[in-house]
Formats: structure tokens, sequence, C-alpha cells
């Protein structure tokens, strides 16, 4: 109860200081640099005054968030790569030597890229194919939104309803979690799925995509019904079947937004963390970079160096998508 | 569209998305038809089980021979081994090797001249020609058919004993200022990278788009740092709420100005540039008219922003810390994950806690989310 007092009190400061900072600002320009209500040279030079500064006031408290929070640890983590476990002393590339002798690393790496291989790929499809079916059925709505909830739930409670699903009972006893169930069913051995190496890794994946096969539906869904009707239109007159439409008309002017989704859904996925920690912890072989580097920061009183080295990788990683998000965002305003 | 409503692969398509939905809804509805299942039954069988009557292998303890009655000359000691009148006993045994022995309502020999009865109801009668000797009760294994039984005993329990109520008020004083304080700043950013004219404009923009896939994990290591050093220096604690505010903000501010921007330049030209005649700032525009036009994109970015900052581990786990007082739901579950692995009543009732909340929201705010998305991937191609 006190705390519940304590944070609506600090939310209420927040938001008042917030409002005081660009309120408050804005009311000191304008009475420094008068404009309203005067005329001649003295109002359009205060005019062209405050119009220098105030966008500065404008973006004043978000740079310096991104610039504290974002663009300065990428620096930092970067320097800290280069150095020892405290960060004190200049190592060189020692830890980036480290980490590809490491085997926990390549197995992480190796895992990873499965992950990226699978994950985006079979996300997108599903979306696809039921973004394309509910649009043609009376309670597509409906069917949209259930498949889109898993979206609204944390990975960690993910990983607790698919932990339940995988459950493990020896075998002879009543199985509890649905897979073993339906494995006995059909005449099979019960297995401790997350325990098999290699395999496990896919077990992982079906909860991220699970998750995100929501998102890149409601996206192409979308995209599906911005294609002009005209260019159906005319497939059908010329006899294409449903299939060739499909793919002949309407998967290519789709090209752009598939790879929308893809790129996000791979960014997500190189950020992978709290799946493999509710689920294996990186036990079983299936470690993967992002919990390999948590796991770094606080291992033994916690490495910074080796820590940082990993998510240098990560970062790496990202940095084609980011370069291409960049063009396109360069082009679109240009168009405008 | 395409394929008419009367072709007979519309039916397949029916099909189709009904075996998907069930598919992607299953998971979830397992996991809250478990967590309402009484705690025993959750145990032994599985959830799709809930609504028949289960078979479940108990053992009981008969009373002690203290308890024992002579009547017509023989010592019988009787009682009841079912605490409600609901479930039927099958068979019974007294060897743990043959649990099942014996079927309900016939007579076991258990020696020196004993018998045990066990009826259907529960009910047992062990009867001795002689005195019975000894303070323990003989055991008694068997197989009873229990009654499908739902409670809300599991959440009870969590919320007592497991320490969720207590996260569930940590998440919140996390969660709802680290929504709402980011939307300002973002909001002020986006009117003046959508409408301002000043040098360097498309090179902040081009910044933002960056960040907005820089990963977490490159921040997380220098602002530990960062933070363990404030908290050092002005000799206050590194791992606060205001601390994990401000990092929530530093984090969604990217995808906030961004969505925000592409809005705000969407509005029409024309209310601003009329409004500038009047001779309005920039102040009074963005206030009086930029922000109420702005309501639809800065709901859709609230939302993400709270379901991003409800369903956070990683950021929770590093700024605020994984003490017993501070832990927000999801760091509760994944310690209750480690500690009460096997205990599915406390894991089932502790999840369905934690998902309910962005459930709520998602079920009454879809529209705002699915725009926000629209909003943030399709423009980007």
């Amino acid at each position: 109860m006190q705390q519940l007092i304590f944070a609506i009190a600090m939310m209420a400061a927040g938001v008042l200081g917030c409002a005081a900072y660009f309120f408050g600002t804005n009311w000191i320009l304008d009475k420094l640099f008068p404009s309203k209500g005067l005329t001649g040279p003295v109002a359009s030079r205060n005019l062209r005054i405050t119009n220098a500064i105030r966008p500065w006031l404008f973006l004043g408290p978000a740079l310096l968030s991104l610039t504290i929070y974002l663009i300065y640890p990428v620096i930092a983590s970067v320097w800290l790569s280069l150095h020892d476990r405290a960060g004190e002393n200049f190592v060189g590339l020692n830890n980036f030597i480290w980490m590809f002798n490491d085997g926990e690393f390549r197995q992480s790496i190796y895992n990873n890229f499965l992950w990226l291989l699978v994950v985006p790929a079979a996300a997108t499809f599903f979306g696809l194919i039921i973004a394309a079916l509910t649009d043609r059925i009376w309670w597509g709505n409906i069917a949209k939104t259930l498949i889109f909830m898993p979206m609204a739930i944390s990975f960690v409670g993910a990983s607790v309803i698919w932990k339940f699903i995988y459950d493990y009972r020896a075998e002879g006893t009543a199985q509890i979690g649905l897979l073993n169930a339906v494995v006995v069913y059909f005449g099979g051995t019960p297995e401790a799925w997350v325990t098999l190496p290699f395999w496990n890794n896919f077990f992982l994946m079906v909860i991220l995509i699970w998750i995100q096969t929501g998102f890149a539906m409601v996206i192409l869904s979308a995209a599906l019904r911005g294609i002009p009707e005209e260019t159906i239109e005319a497939a059908v007159i010329d006899g294409a079947n449903g299939l060739q439409i499909f793919f002949k008309i309407m998967i290519p002017q789709m090209w752009g937004t598939i790879a929308v989704v893809w790129t996000t859904i791979t960014i997500l996925v190189l950020k992978v963390f709290d799946i493999v920690l509710a689920m294996t912890n990186g036990q079983w072989q299936s470690q993967v970079l992002a919990n390999l580097m948590f796991d770094w920061m606080f291992r033994g009183g916690g490495d910074f160096g080796r820590g940082a080295a990993i998510a240098v990788i990560i970062m790496v990683l990202v940095i084609p998508i980011m370069i291409w998000n960049i063009r396109n965002a360069a082009k679109e305003m240009e168009g405008h | 569209m395409i394929a008419s409503s009367r072709s007979p692969l519309i039916w397949v398509v029916h099909l189709s998305v009904i075996l998907l939905v069930t598919l992607w809804t299953l998971p979830t509805a397992g996991l809250l038809i478990s967590s309402l299942r009484d705690k025993d039954q959750l145990a032994v069988s599985g959830w799709w089980t809930a609504l028949s009557t289960s078979s479940q292998n108990m053992t009981g303890r008969a009373a002690s021979p203290e308890t024992q009655v002579e009547r017509d000359g023989k010592f019988v000691i009787a009682g009841n081994l079912l605490e409600s009148g609901v479930a039927k006993v099958s068979a019974f045994g007294f060897r743990p090797l043959q649990p099942t022995a014996f079927e309900a309502d016939a007579v076991a020999d258990i020696g020196d001249g004993q018998t045990l009865t066990v009826k259907d109801d529960g009910s047992y009668e062990i009867v001795s020609p002689a005195r019975m000797e000894g303070t323990r009760g003989q055991r008694i294994f068997y197989t009873a058919a229990v009654p499908p039984r739902f409670t809300f005993d599991n959440y009870r329990e969590v919320m007592r004993a497991a320490g969720i109520g207590a996260s569930f008020i940590n998440s919140l004083t996390v969660a709802i200022p680290a929504t709402i304080i980011p939307i300002l700043v973002a909001a002020f950013a986006a009117y003046a990278l959508a409408w301002m004219k000043f040098p360097g404009r498309a090179i902040l923009i081009a910044v933002v788009v960056g960040l907005l896939v820089v990963p977490l994990q490159m921040s997380l290591i220098p602002l530990l740092k960062l933070y363990n050093g404030v908290g050092a220096f002005f000799g206050v604690p590194a791992k606060t709420y205001v601390g994990i505010w401000l990092a929530h903000m530093g984090f969604g501010l990217p995808l906030a100005i961004y969505l925000l921007r592409n809005y705000m330049a969407g509005l029409p030209r024309e209310i601003l540039e009329s409004a500038r005649v009047d001779g309005a700032s920039d102040f009074d525009i963005f206030i009086k008219i930029i922000l109420p036009l702005s309501f639809p994109a800065l709901a859709s970015f609230s939302i993400f922003q709270f379901l991003w900052t409800w369903n956070d581990l990683l950021v929770a786990m590093v700024f605020l810390g994984t003490g017993n007082d501070e832990l927000v739901l999801t760091g509760r579950l994944v310690n209750l994950l480690g500690s009460r692995g096997g205990n599915w009543e406390i894991l089932t009732a502790s999840a369905f806690i934690t998902i309910i909340v962005p459930l709520i929201v998602f079920f009454t705010l879809q529209r705002y989310l699915v725009r926000g998305l629209l909003a943030g991937s399709v423009k980007g191609g």
C-alpha cells in the first residue's frame, strides 16, 4: 500500500516535472525574446531567435535520454569489450579470441543461427497463410484476434504455458503434458523434450513462433488488403486459379512488407533471452547469445569484458538490418 | 474473395482456420483450466480430462488400535478413508506392491486372523479375534474415482504464500510511470522532428531510426556501471524505481518518437499553416492542435510501452534487482519455475495472474495496437 502511494506520488512528480520543463522553458524563451504584439526589425529578429532555439527545447529531454541510454552505452560497450573483467586494463582482442575458442559461445552462435533460420521464416509463413485464409471467412476477425493474442503474453508467461505442454512423466504413468499425452496416445514413448540436445532448440523456437505469428499476420493482412483489386481481377479474367493468383500476383506485390516482418522478427530473435532463461537456462546445449551475455554479466561477480564482447557480437549481427532500415527511411523521406 | 463462397474449397478454409485457431489457443486454455483444478487432480491427470472423473491411487492409514471397540467378542477398528463423500473406492490392498489386490467390499485376510474390508464409500473395518496391539494404524492402499473439482484455492495460495501479490504491485509500480513519462517527452521531440525547421533534422531522424534496432544487450553493462557509479557517488541505492523508469523511457523512446513523428508528419499541413498565420507559436500549435489530433498514435504507443514494460524481464532483473521485495511478476515467475518447478498448481495460477493484465489491455484496446503495429512497420517498408 505504502509502495502504491509512493508510486503514484512519483508518477505525478515525473509527469508534472516533465510538463513544468516544457511549459517553463517555453515561457522563459517567449519572455526573453518577445515577438507577439511587436512589429519591425526587433520582432522579426526575436522570432528568428525563438524559432532557432525552440526545436532544441522540444528535443532536449529526448536527446539527453537517447544519449545516456543508447548512444553512450553502445560506445562504452565496444570500449569495455576491449578491457578486462573489471573494465580497467586494456586487453586488446583477448575477449574476442577467448570467445571464439569457447565451446559454449560457439554453441550459442550455432543455436542463434538455427533460431534465425527457423523462427522468422516460420512466423512469416504462418502469418501469411492465416492472413490469406481469414480474409475469406465471415468469422475471420475473431480467428485473427485469437491468434494475435499471444502477442500480449510475456515471454516468461509463454514459457510456463509451453513448459506445461512439454511436461514429462515417467513412462507408464498418466502424462499431464499435452505433447507427451499425444505421443503416448499414438503409441510412442514419452520424452523430456527440453532436455534433448539439438532438438530442444526447436521446442523453444515453437514458443517464439507462437507469439510472433500474430504480429506477422496483422501486418501481412493489411498488406493483402492494400493490393489493388484491378491486378487480381485482371488475373481472374486471364483464367488464373486461386493458388496462381496468390503466388504470382499477391506475393510479389507484398515483398516489401514481408521483408519488414522478416527483419523485425530477426532482430527479436537475436535478442531472445527470457524464453531460454525460463525453459532451460542454456542447459542441454540450448544456450543462445543473449542468455550467455546475461550469464557472464553476473557470473562470478560479473565479467564485464566478456559480457560486453558478446553484446558487441549481437550488435554486429544487427547492423546490416539497421543500415537497411535507415536507407528505407531516407528514401521515404525524400518521397515526401 | 477469390474463391467464391459457394465453392467446396471454402470448407477447407473454414476447417484449416479452425485447426490453426485451436492450435494457437489450446496452450493458454490448458493453463487457465489447470490453474482452476484441484491440485491433487492436476498432478495426476491431464487438463483435458478435467471434466471427467479421475481415478487416483492413494494411501491412507486406519485409525490407531487404541480406538478399537469390542463387538460380539471381536475387536473392531472402523472409520472412513475419504474425507468427502463424493469419491468412490474401486479397489484396495494392504501391501505397497499390491495396492489394488482386492475389489471394494471384498474381505482381505491381513494375517493373525485379522480381516480388512473397504466399502466403495471409503468406510473400512478391521476385525480381529484378539485385542490389537500398537499405536500405529494399518496402512491401506486404495484406488478412488474422484469427481472433477474446480477451485480458486491455487490463486489464494499464490497470492498469499508465493509472493505474487507483492510482485503484482511491483509490476504496476514499474509499468505505469514507465508508460506515461516517455509519451510526453517523445511527443515534443516528434513534433520538432515533424514540423519544425532546424539544421540536422534529417540526421536526427536517421539516428532515431538506427536506434530502433539497437539491442538492449549493448546498454546493460555500461548502464549497470553508470548506475552503480551514480549510486555510490550520491550515497543512494543503485537499483531504484526511478532508475528503471528512466531506463524504460530510454529504451522506448526511439519507437515512440518514430511512431509519433510518422503520424504527426501525416497531419494536414493547412491546419498548421493557418494557425501560424494567426500568430500562434509552435508551442501553442503543439498543445492545442497537434496533441489532441495525435490521440490515436499516443494510444498506440502507450499500449506498446505498457505491454513491453509489464512483460519485461531483462531490464527489471538488471536495474531493479532480484531481491524478494523488488521482484516483478515475470521475475517472480522465473524464480518459481526454479524453486517450485514441479508444482503446477502454483505455476499455472501464477502465470495466469501475470498474463491477465496484458490480456485485458489487449482485448479492450486491440484496435489501437493493430494501428500502431501498422504505422510502425508498413511505413518502414
